[in-house]
């Protein structure tokens, strides 16, 4: 079928396209900031167009919060309410960390759609385009907490220092932010998008499980536990739960970012390799 | 050099596009084999091809997007490798499966692609506003690029890629899978372009598109220029046109192949069809005349068609065997 929309706008309009085309003159080209900006201005740009991508990644935490609480609440910690101020923190950390991977996942979209061509293509400093996206993806993380933090405060979570909270969700976003940079490498070498979503939940999902976001490490088998300690996530959510209850973790903050600049120092340099060298 | 228009960043003299011994291997499959090319500013230039013969893959090479195995290329004087953040100035690329964000509205891409040409915000606003208004797109401007049709995303595609005119405009079958209407509607962008002293790469499998558009055209299967020239002279080689004649009665076929070859003076061969009978015409004026001498022989003739040879035709009458899809990894498996 031809264009749905009709005659008015099918046609080309002779003069106007004349007067559009000559068009030579260059602006000074952005600097690496800016472009980066710009890219990031297109990732708030999905978050609008595509918000499923955003729900759908909070439905899953909102399903574990309300049975966790309810159903295992009470034999966990003794009453819902209780389980509760243990729970949202883990929670948080859980939702935002799971959807690291749609930076991979849309980096993907764009080599298999063909727009990343037009993006290499272009004049610009080259890292800008992951940095840009990555840049986006921190709003999607900010707002995600936002939604988590919403149901926890109607469902009764009462955190005590609202700047300890404030400062979690920094930290959060921090971690995020390393953490995808995995991912845009995943994506750069994964076959589909959807396989790019695959092996990160298949990573993720048992990772946030083997960690303190659900229950006390006491409670499992010794080597479970050995585990859990090494869990990066472990250390997150200690932090976020002593930021949120008036202390400063201040070992296991450390202990996270020096985390941060280990996976960045290596998968941004991987990822920007196989960007630049991608077929 | 800077109020020199048409001619930023390309240096004095050199040719728009020169490639020697050009080579991209994927693995053991060598997708482009040693391709050279000249072509000259200002020039349409078409790549004729069948699917997976390796015009895309020499398109990334010169946009930069891949680096040749062996071989080297200029873009206006600058080596496509060495040099590829000067060539990136001064080249477009329209993808072959459109280049756009879907996600993003139409007047959202062409304001991105602005801004990371370095426009401000305003300006960036008021050139994709021109830009949509030229290519017909104003109405839908705000709509998703993945609620439009195949011609409306075609177009906006193009419009992204001429933001600032280029020096130099890669167009990989920019009308593949359109219907006629859109497809002359590409066709007269893509004129407009050349008449504007852009010069325009674009690829084709149709010889028909290639000879509306292109001032020369490189042949290209199994990654080599099989053939080169003008459309004239491509056409000339071949036949210039084939005449295809189909009889009531197979038993008037003998003497009809005597009648026309005589008349039309190229030998006709008989395909497998006994009642069809094929000539490639170099004289197609004697065409007319020739057929007029059936009748009068007795012969009576149910149909006949005069054509534009046929890629197919091309490539028989160059290569001596039919276009051959090259197993097509890409396009089935989407790596
Ligand atoms: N990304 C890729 N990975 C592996 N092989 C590829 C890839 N792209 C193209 N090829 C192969 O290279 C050859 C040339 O392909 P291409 O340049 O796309 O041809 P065309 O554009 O003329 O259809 C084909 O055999 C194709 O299968
Ligand atoms: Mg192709």
């Amino acid at each position: 079928m031809t264009d749905q929309a009709g005659k008015a706008h099918a046609t080309i309009a002779e003069g106007a396209l004349r007067s559009a085309l000559p068009y030579r003159a260059r602006p000074k080209r952005p600097n690496a900031l800016s472009a980066s900006l710009t890219f990031g201005w297109r990732a708030l740009l999905k978050i609008k167009h595509v918000p499923e991508q955003l729900f759908d990644a909070v439905g899953n935490p909102i399903i574990f919060t309300l049975m966790f609480t309810y159903l295992l609440g009470g034999a966990i910690a003794g009453s819902p309410g209780a389980y509760l101020q243990y729970l949202i923190p883990g929670i948080l950390v859980q939702t935002v960390i799971l959807i690291t991977a749609y930076t991979g996942v849309n980096l993907n979209t764009d080599i298999s759609k063909g727009v990343a061509d037009r993006f290499r293509s272009l004049p610009i400093w080259r890292p800008a385009v992951i940095v840009g996206a990555l840049l986006g993806d921190m709003v999607r993380y900010a707002l995600a907490s936002a939604i988590v933090l919403a149901l926890g405060l109607i469902l009764g979570f009462r955190p005590e220092s609202v700047v300890g909270v404030v400062l979690s969700v920094v930290l959060i976003i921090v971690f995020a932010f390393s953490v995808s940079w995995i991912w845009t490498a995943l994506g750069l070498v994964a076959r589909t998008p959807n396989s790019v979503l695959w092996v990160s939940t298949l990573i993720m999902f048992p990772l946030t499980f083997a960690s303190n976001i659900f229950v006390e490490p006491k409670t499992m088998p010794g080597w479970l536990q050995t585990a859990v300690i090494f869990n990066p996530i472990t250390h997150l959510v200690s932090a976020v739960r002593g930021l949120m209850y008036g202390t400063i973790p201040v070992g296991h903050i450390a202990w996270l970012l020096v985390g941060c600049v280990v996976l960045v120092v290596i998968f941004a340099p991987i990822t920007m390799y196989l960007y630049r060298s991608k077929k | 050099m800077k109020g020199d228009s048409g001619m930023n960043g390309g240096r004095d003299g050199a040719l728009a596009v020169e490639a020697e011994g050009l080579v991209y291997r994927f693995g053991d499959n060598v997708a482009v084999d040693g391709v050279d090319l000249e072509i000259s500013r200002g020039e349409i230039f078409g790549f004729l091809g069948p699917n997976g013969a390796g015009k895309t893959t020499t398109i990334r090479m010169l946009a930069t997007l891949l680096r040749p195995d062996s071989g080297a290329a200029r873009v206006f004087g600058h080596d496509v490798v060495r040099e590829a953040d000067t060539v990136r100035g001064l080249v477009s690329l329209t993808g072959q499966f459109a280049s756009v964000d879907e996600d993003l509205t139409g007047k959202e891409n062409l304001i991105l692609i602005a801004r990371l040409l370095g426009y401000s915000r305003k300006e960036a606003k008021v050139r994709a506003d021109e830009l949509l208004e030229a290519f017909g797109l104003s109405d839908a401007a705000g709509r998703q690029a993945k609620t439009y049709s195949g011609g409306m995303r075609r177009r906006l595609d193009i419009a992204a890629s001429i933001v600032i005119t280029p020096e130099l405009l890669f167009l990989d079958e920019p009308t593949t899978g359109l219907d006629p209407r859109n497809r002359n509607q590409v066709w007269d962008i893509v004129r407009s372009m050349a008449s504007g002293g852009t010069t325009v790469l674009l690829t084709t499998q149709y010889l028909d598109e290639a000879d509306q558009l292109a001032d020369r055209i490189a042949v290209i299967d199994n990654g080599k220029v099989i053939a080169e020239g003008t459309p004239g002279e491509l056409k000339g080689s071949v036949g210039s046109g084939v005449l295809h004649v189909r009889l009531r009665d197979p038993g008037s076929r003998p003497e009809a192949v005597r009648v026309l070859s005589r008349a039309i003076g190229v030998a006709v061969e008989t395909p497998s069809d006994p009642v069809a009978l094929l000539a490639r015409v170099s004289e197609p004026e004697r065409v007319p005349e020739a057929l007029a001498g059936l009748p009068h022989a007795g012969i009576a003739v149910s149909d006949f068609s005069l054509g534009q040879p046929s890629l197919d035709e091309v490539f028989l009458a160059l290569t001596g065997h039919p276009t051959e899809e090259k197993a097509d990894k890409k396009e089935e498996e989407a790596v």
